[in-house]
């Protein structure tokens, strides 16, 4: 059952963290940042608008988006990965008190809090170019920020608990995670694409929460709000009872 | 405090425990001993509630695992048999964020944690890193952690594993000094000189059964010859000397050039002994660590 030593968990993370913040904002911050810029105006200056938006201005949003996701992904991928193996973290954990349901649901909302961090950093540099005015729409691009953290978490928990190896996180980033990065609406609008591709993407998370964050950040786009929150929620639920499962089953044995 | 009855594990077609009988009284040191794959580890991951029993029933303290893990697990400390200490965090931290798990407040947490590192010799390095520790610190360490909530039962697998002999007196002091203080204790070990020290009772394990039980030292005189005589002679001296003395009525168990003779005669046996002797002859009183041989045999048990 869950209980609040969840939040346990979750605060071990957080005093690990302390002590190396500097390298991992580096790690979670730069290649999107870099990518804003060096697409945003290097492609951007070739491209006059795309849906009434410059260029670097409609990949902003999305760029948010995958800087949570990729946040949420290393952090419950390599680190999670190396307190279940190597360090046996999880091992001394369920020891105590902390049941398996706490132990996810910790893990998953440190993944979360990290994608929180890099997209509140995003929000910050984006705001210091001028490229976002702020407003109160920024506690809906943090809820959608979060939500795709959790998915993002949960989903590479479950890796975690599947993989033999590091190796085997090469399937992961290139067959799930990179075509989320290029699928999903981020860098053109999905709608150029042949209509298999566009259904497809609808599978993604991430097509789902660049539709909200996009729509928060400039207000005047629209989407399916309603369906794509209620997408990224189940799938979030879905995700974390899997991972539940497949901890357990790696480590109740 | 641990009662199991008929407790069985499976893994697949493999019973690693096999319908076994325990009882672990309140304030006892209990010893479980017994070949790489007896089953020790797996019957108190079953007590430690991380491993769901696959038949029987087994209490902790009066509750029953496997539908009050919670409650159980908050009353117990644990010192695993690979260290698993917090990497990430300095040595006080470990015992501080390892008292969160178990609902301590930070303040009473980190009070107590550095009366536990004075308890371990390890009140100098509050702020070390764990890679910066040796092996007995860690394992010292490890143990502070399992004490940090005050358990009604400390289970220890193989404490002293790897340790040099200076770091395990050390762990077999403090150990003692927590059994005078009344903690109830179970424990693994390989070394059968840790068992006599330390267990108030032993039961040694093969394949998943408990084939022998009982105080170490009664165990011992009942099962043994009091006494052994360690021989090695010419190898074409070793059959005539075999049949010599089993005839006198000793026991002679051989393990490569070395002939092992347990008797209640000493004093005939040497005598009988001095045509054959090649050099190395040794007498001595019979340990726990020949019942075990005598009744685990001495083949290796890992397929090597």
């Amino acid at each position: 059952m869950i209980s609040r030593r969840a939040f346990r968990v979750w605060l071990r993370n957080f005093t690990v963290y302390k002590t190396y913040y500097r390298a991992s904002l580096v790690g979670n911050i730069g290649e999107p940042l870099l990518y804003l810029f060096a697409m945003g105006l290097g492609i951007g200056g070739y491209i006059t608008e795309i849906e009434g938006l410059r260029y670097i201005e409609y990949i902003a949003p999305g760029l948010i988006v995958t800087s949570a996701m990729y946040s949420a992904t290393f952090e419950c991928t390599f680190g999670s990965f190396t307190r279940l193996t190597q360090q046996r973290t999880f091992d001394s954990i369920l020891a105590t008190p902390v049941s398996l349901e706490d132990l996810a649901l910790g893990e998953i909302l440190w993944g979360m809090t990290k994608s929180i961090i890099s997209g509140t950093v995003m929000i910050v540099v984006m705001t210091v170019v001028g490229l976002y005015t702020p407003s109160f729409g920024v506690v809906s691009i943090m809820l959608t920020v979060a939500a795709t953290g959790f998915v993002f978490a949960a989903a590479a928990l479950c890796c975690s608990a599947l993989s033999p190896s590091y190796e085997f996180f090469n399937y992961y980033f290139t067959l799930c995670v990179a075509p989320m990065f290029f699928l999903s609406g981020v860098f053109f609008p999905l709608a150029g694409f042949p209509e298999i591709f566009q259904w497809f993407s609808l599978a993604l998370p991430t097509t789902h929460s660049v539709t909200l964050v996009r729509y928060f950040f400039h207000g005047a786009i629209t989407g399916q709000l309603v369906i794509a929150a209620a997408f990224l929620t189940t799938m979030g639920f879905v995700l974390y009872l899997a991972a539940v499962r497949l901890i357990g089953r790696r480590l109740v044995v | 405090m641990v009662e199991a009855r008929r407790l069985t594990k499976r893994y697949g077609r493999i019973t690693a425990v096999d319908q076994i009988d325990l009882h672990v009284a309140s304030g006892e040191c209990f010893g479980l001993l017994g070949p790489n794959g007896a089953g020790k580890t797996t019957t108190i991951k079953m007590i430690q509630c991380v491993s769901p029993p696959s038949g029987g029933t087994l209490t902790v303290n009066g509750k029953i695992v496997g539908l009050e893990n919670q409650a159980i697990k908050a009353a117990l400390g644990v010192v695993p048999q690979e260290d698993n200490l917090d990497d990430d965090l300095t040595v006080i931290d470990n015992l501080v964020i390892y008292a969160g798990y178990f609902d301590i407040p930070s303040d009473i947490a980190r009070e107590k944690g550095l009366s536990l590192l004075k308890f371990v010799h390890l009140d100098d390095r509050p702020n070390s890193r764990i890679r910066s520790l040796s092996g007995g610190m860690k394992r010292r360490l490890t143990i502070a952690r399992a004490l940090i909530n005050n358990p009604d039962l400390l289970i220890l697998d193989e404490p002293t594993t790897g340790l040099d002999p200076q770091a395990r007196h050390v762990i077999w002091r403090k150990l003692q000094n927590l059994k005078a203080g009344g903690t109830t204790m179970i424990l693994t070990t390989h070394y059968m000189e840790e068992a006599a020290r330390l267990c108030d009772r032993v039961a040694i394990m093969d394949n998943g059964t408990i084939i022998l039980e009982g105080e170490p030292g009664r165990l011992v005189r009942e099962g043994m010859e009091e006494d052994v005589i360690e021989i090695r002679p010419r190898a074409e001296n070793m059959d005539d000397l075999t049949s010599t003395m089993e005839n006198m009525g000793a026991r002679v168990e051989r393990t490569g050039d070395t002939l092992l003779i347990f008797t209640e005669r000493p004093e005939s046996v040497v005598a009988s002994l001095a045509g054959y002797n090649s050099g190395y002859m040794i007498k001595r009183k019979t340990t726990l660590e020949d019942l075990f041989l005598r009744t685990t045999g001495h083949k290796l048990r890992d397929g090597s």
